[in-house]
């Protein structure tokens, strides 16, 4: 402070000492007679002259103070890059890429008489646009907020980006790149970060892909980091977040982003994701509930009356008196009644069946006579099954076909106890016909 | 003509039957007017908020009949929260106070209460007609109200309704003196229903042309209730499964050789393969033949079934017929006018189904063939362009493959150039439905070629705002278009807000749309309902942040305003 105003005096003594040799040109050519009133004029001229000239040079060093200061990190003027807690490498590159700005900025503001404020404006907002187009950056510099308008209202906008100029984003400024002085890594990557924001405003309906969700995460952030706008906050907040997003994504980014770019649809070509999210489309495919709901209910009843019936087999139980477990067949695996016991046979080791069956249409299912009788003969079993209606049957009086639609269950039962089945089923049959 | 009496305008008005003809002599001057709605006694309103009773009402003081259709197309599959709205309601209140003749009321996809029905069976002594597709809202107490007051109703039509059964015995609450039933379709109905009252209300009903049963009507009833009513001309079967040895299956064989006119088959809910062959009689004669629910039913026997249905012209059939039942229909059904496969299990990939060959061979045979829906799990440009070129008369075609973004398989190309073909051939296609992998293209060909249209239904296709923009501008008579999934934005929306007016009505769900646009479309055009339905919970329902993206969108014209039905998640701009 001490040396600011040793050195205004000094500047005012300065400024004095030349408005006073200009005083006495300009009287030395006069030769008006009331030049006594002259030394009266002048001095207000002398005086006005004074503060203009004085004026511009405060803010010249002013300035030089500042940028001085630099290293020290002075707040108020909004360059406070150095602050942040970015990793160190990028904190340098950080510092060489606004360092670079600001050497550009010095040689800007020197032209032009701006004030300090206007002159903060335009360094946060030439630094967001750098991100953009270096171009911009020089081109902008007799006007400062100019373009700063439509920066916001691209921002601000984020569900209208026209999408056949999403692909150029990422491009423009990679052109622009090679003419730029700030390094490489450091712009691009801050441009993809800014290509990654402004397209992750139409958010898809990336459900399943816990890849994508992640991307999503930090695409919100480094949205919501735009949202507030370059005015809002410090542009260097900005750089850093764009930073953080863009290392999260890695190259990856590049395709899905691309292939953002088409919309919701992907197309073939990208990620494996998008059949994922196929299967929990709402109201996809278009028929409609009834249909779907009497769809469903006929497979399901028709599961039910087939007992267990899977994709593979149509399995039911079977139940032996006297055993100590129950046992599962496929009812399916089998074409004929005899397929069935002897494998029922194998499977418990004695058992018969009824008898024989008597209108059988449907060709080929009838268990010859005499063949049951030896069985019949050999053994003490009766072969008998629970029918959908909850009636215990004699295994053989039905078509197969029939037979496996309306079996439940099965039990082998000693023939005893089946004694009384036999004169039923013949009633069943009579009435059936 | 201006000199002419006001009766004789009315006598030569009555030979012209067509709604939209009507509606253009209504315009021509102000008599013409005056003696077109005075005389006119059939209304159709396709948007039940577009207009309010009472204006109807005024206007056609003879009104008889009245067709109603609520909520929009997409409701069919669940985008539609369940209490959106289209009451009817406020329409039977009004209507039964001004207009007491009417006689035959259609609603489609409206919620109607027990309480409508009950004051509708009385408050109209000639009530005549009602049909109900895909309505709910409603239960058997309802129907028995119905049947029990409307002395002389002729038709009762329920088309795939949600009905609450109730275990009411409705059909026993049709009085004994009822003989005018014409048409009666319950097969919606999931409920048991009384036999011998079912049985003694056919045997009473000599006029009975259609009977559609339901689930629980068993095997057994058929076979006597096609012996009581053997003039039926559409037959819709209950159970169909049985012993085709017994006794009831032999009965059935002979009513059924008794019944000459049956035209319309349909039914099958409940259906074994070896009991089709009783109703082979039949097919040679059959017009209509609705086997969609039949999945019992493998495309073997199908196919044989269908053998026999020469004279065929409107098949609904599910896709295990498979392509080569479909070559088989193609050779055989040379009438066949409408055609629609429905998938048999939405959700598999890669069972047996229909691919585009199916679809092919079909156009390929089927020189009649107008109308099309057609479910598949892979189509081809080539596929296509083959089908428009046999068939140029397509007036409805409705193509959905089951995987939504699929391109072609045999080219990886996008679907563009086939459904380009399909419109540009076809020039009289009003209504289009498109599916697969689909770029911006597909829409300069539907906004350039597809004059007629009438009816748009998309579904993840398109890049950009553009292909909306195409379609907008391209289909002049473009009404009812409905978009789900599509990339289409503001600049789409809002191009061209005047078309809004000459549409029934927009439905966008999960687009680009913001609400800063709704909130500018509805500002300008007054005349539009711009409804957002908002699904998120109350909280996070935010109606200022201008953008965040709308998620479901629909707007309509209406000469009434804004609707005061409206539920809390339905923000009426």
């Amino acid at each position: 402070e001490n040396t600011n105003t040793t050195i205004l005096i000094v500047i005012v003594s300065i400024a004095f000492a030349f408005h006073i040799r200009q005083e006495l040109n300009i009287c030395n050519y006069s030769a008006h007679p009331a030049c006594l009133c002259f030394p009266y004029s002048l001095s207000s001229i002398i005086s006005l002259k004074f503060l203009s000239v004085s004026l511009t040079f405060l803010c010249f060093i002013n300035l030089v103070m500042n940028s001085s200061h630099l290293g020290v990190g002075e707040e108020e003027e909004g360059q406070s890059t150095i602050t942040l807690p970015p990793s160190g490498s990028s904190a340098e590159s950080i510092l060489g890429n606004s360092s670079a700005l600001k050497e550009q900025n010095y040689m800007g503001l020197s032209d032009c008489s701006s004030s300090v404020d206007s002159s903060a404006i335009s360094i946060s907002s030439q630094e967001s646009r750098s991100n953009m187009n270096l171009k911009a950056t020089e081109l902008r510099l007799g006007l400062p907020g100019s373009q700063s308008p439509e920066r916001d209202a691209e921002l601000g906008s984020p569900s209208s980006p026209k999408l056949d100029e999403k692909p150029l984003f990422p491009f423009r400024p990679f052109r622009d790149d090679a003419s730029c002085l700030s390094p490489r890594s450091v712009v691009s990557s801050n441009k993809r970060g800014f290509s990654v924001a402004m397209s992750s405003f139409p958010e898809g309906k990336f459900v399943s892909n816990p890849d994508v969700n992640g991307m999503l995460a930090t695409r919100s952030s480094s949205s919501l980091a735009f949202k507030s706008g370059p005015s809002k906050e410090s542009p260097a907040d900005l750089t850093t977040k764009m930073k953080e997003a863009a290392s999260a994504i890695a190259v990856r980014e590049r395709p899905l982003g691309a292939g953002e770019n088409f919309g919701k649809h992907m197309a073939a070509s990208t990620h494996s994701s998008a059949p994922a999210p196929k299967a929990q489309v709402v109201g996809w495919p278009p028929v409609r509930s009834f249909r779907k709901n009497s769809l469903a209910t006929a497979s399901k009843n028709r599961g039910e009356l087939q007992g267990k019936a899977g994709p593979g087999g149509l399995f039911v139980k079977v139940s032996m008196d006297g055993a100590p477990y129950l046992r599962k067949v496929d009812l399916k695996a089998y074409t004929t009644y005899q397929e069935l016991s002897s494998a029922l046979e194998k499977m418990f080791s004695c058992f018969t069946i009824g008898q024989c069956a008597p209108n059988v249409t449907s060709g080929g299912e009838m268990v010859s006579e005499s063949k049951l009788q030896d069985l019949v003969h050999g053994s003490e079993y009766a072969l008998t099954y629970e029918d959908k209606d909850g009636d215990w049957m004699l295994v053989g009086d039905v078509p197969w076909e029939m037979f496996i639609e309306t079996c439940r269950r099965m039990r082998i039962m000693k023939s005893s106890d089946a004694i009384g089945l036999a004169p039923r089923a013949i009633e069943k049959r009579k009435s059936r016909n | 003509m201006n000199y002419f009496p006001e009766e004789v305008l009315e006598h030569i008005f009555d030979f012209v039957s067509s709604n939209q003809d009507r509606n253009a002599i209504s315009l021509v001057c102000k008599t013409w007017f005056k003696v077109e709605r005075e005389s006119r006694s059939r209304v159709f309103v396709g948007n039940c908020y577009a207009v309010n009773p009472s204006r109807l009402i005024k206007r056609f003081p003879r009104l008889r009949s009245l067709a109603l259709k609520g909520k929009p197309h997409f409701a069919d599959f669940n985008l539609v929260p369940h209490d959106w709205g289209a009451f009817v309601y406020p329409w039977i209140d009004a209507l039964s106070k001004g207009c007491p003749d009417l006689e035959e009321l259609r609603l489609k996809r409206m919620v109607v209460s027990d309480d409508c029905l009950e004051l509708l069976s009385k408050s109209f002594p000639n009530f005549k007609s009602l049909v109900l597709d895909s309505c709910e809202g409603f239960s058997t107490d309802g129907l028995a109200a119905i049947a029990a007051n409307c002395r002389h109703l002729r038709e009762l039509d329920l088309q795939e309704n949600e009905v609450d059964d109730r275990k009411v015995h409705w059909l026993s609450c049709f009085p004994e003196t009822c003989t005018s039933l014409v048409s009666l379709n319950f097969a919606c109905l999931r409920g048991e229903v009384n036999l011998a009252s079912l049985e003694r209300l056919v045997a009473r009903s000599p006029n009975l042309r259609s009977l559609k049963l339901n689930r629980a009507v068993p095997f057994e009833t058929l076979h006597k209730i096609l012996t009581k009513a053997p003039q039926l001309v559409d037959l819709g079967t209950g159970s169909f499964v049985h012993d085709p040895n017994s006794e009831a299956y032999n009965m059935l064989k002979s009513a059924i050789s008794k019944c000459r006119s049956v035209r319309s088959l349909s039914g099958f809910l409940e259906v074994a393969s070896r009991c089709l062959p009783v109703v082979y009689p039949l097919c040679s004669n059959l017009t209509t033949l609705n086997l969609s629910y039949a999945t019992g039913i493998n495309g073997t026997d199908l196919t044989k079934m269908i053998r026999h249905c020469r004279r065929l012209q409107r098949l609904w059939i599910l896709d295990c017929i498979g392509d080569k039942g479909l070559a088989v229909v193609a050779s055989t059904c040379k009438e066949l006018e409408e055609l629609r496969v429905f998938p048999s299990d939405p959700y598999a990939a890669g069972s047996a189904t229909v691919t585009e060959e199916g679809l092919v061979a079909i156009s390929g045979g089927c020189p009649k063939l107008h109308s099309v829906l057609y479910f598949c799990h892979q189509m081809t440009n080539a596929g296509l362009i083959s089908v428009a070129k046999n068939c140029p008369n397509f007036v409805r075609f409705r193509l959905c493959i089951l995987d939504p973004i699929k391109a072609d398989p045999t080219t990886g190309q996008p679907l563009d150039e086939g459904f380009g073909a399909i419109v540009q051939s076809c020039k009289r296609l009003r209504r289009l439905s498109i599916s697969g992998l689909l770029t911006d293209k597909v829409f300069l060909y539907i906004g350039m070629y597809a004059e007629q249209l009438e009816m748009l239904s998309v579904a993840f296709a398109g890049e950009s705002d553009k292909a909306m923009i195409y379609v907008l501008n391209g289909c002049k008579k473009l009404r009812k278009l409905e978009i789900r999934d599509c990339p289409f934005g503001n600049l789409a929306l809002l191009t061209d807000i005047g078309k809004y007016e000459t549409m029934r009505s927009l439905w966008m769900s999960s687009c680009e749309v913001t609400l800063g646009a709704c909130k500018l479309l509805a500002r300008k055009m007054p005349r539009l309902n711009v409804e957002i339905i908002n699904e998120k919970e109350q909280g996070q329902a935010n109606l200022d942040d201008d953008r965040q993206r709308v998620e479901k969108m629909y707007l309509y014209r209406t000469l009434v305003g804004r609707r005061k039905d409206a539920p809390d998640f339905v923000w009426t701009l």
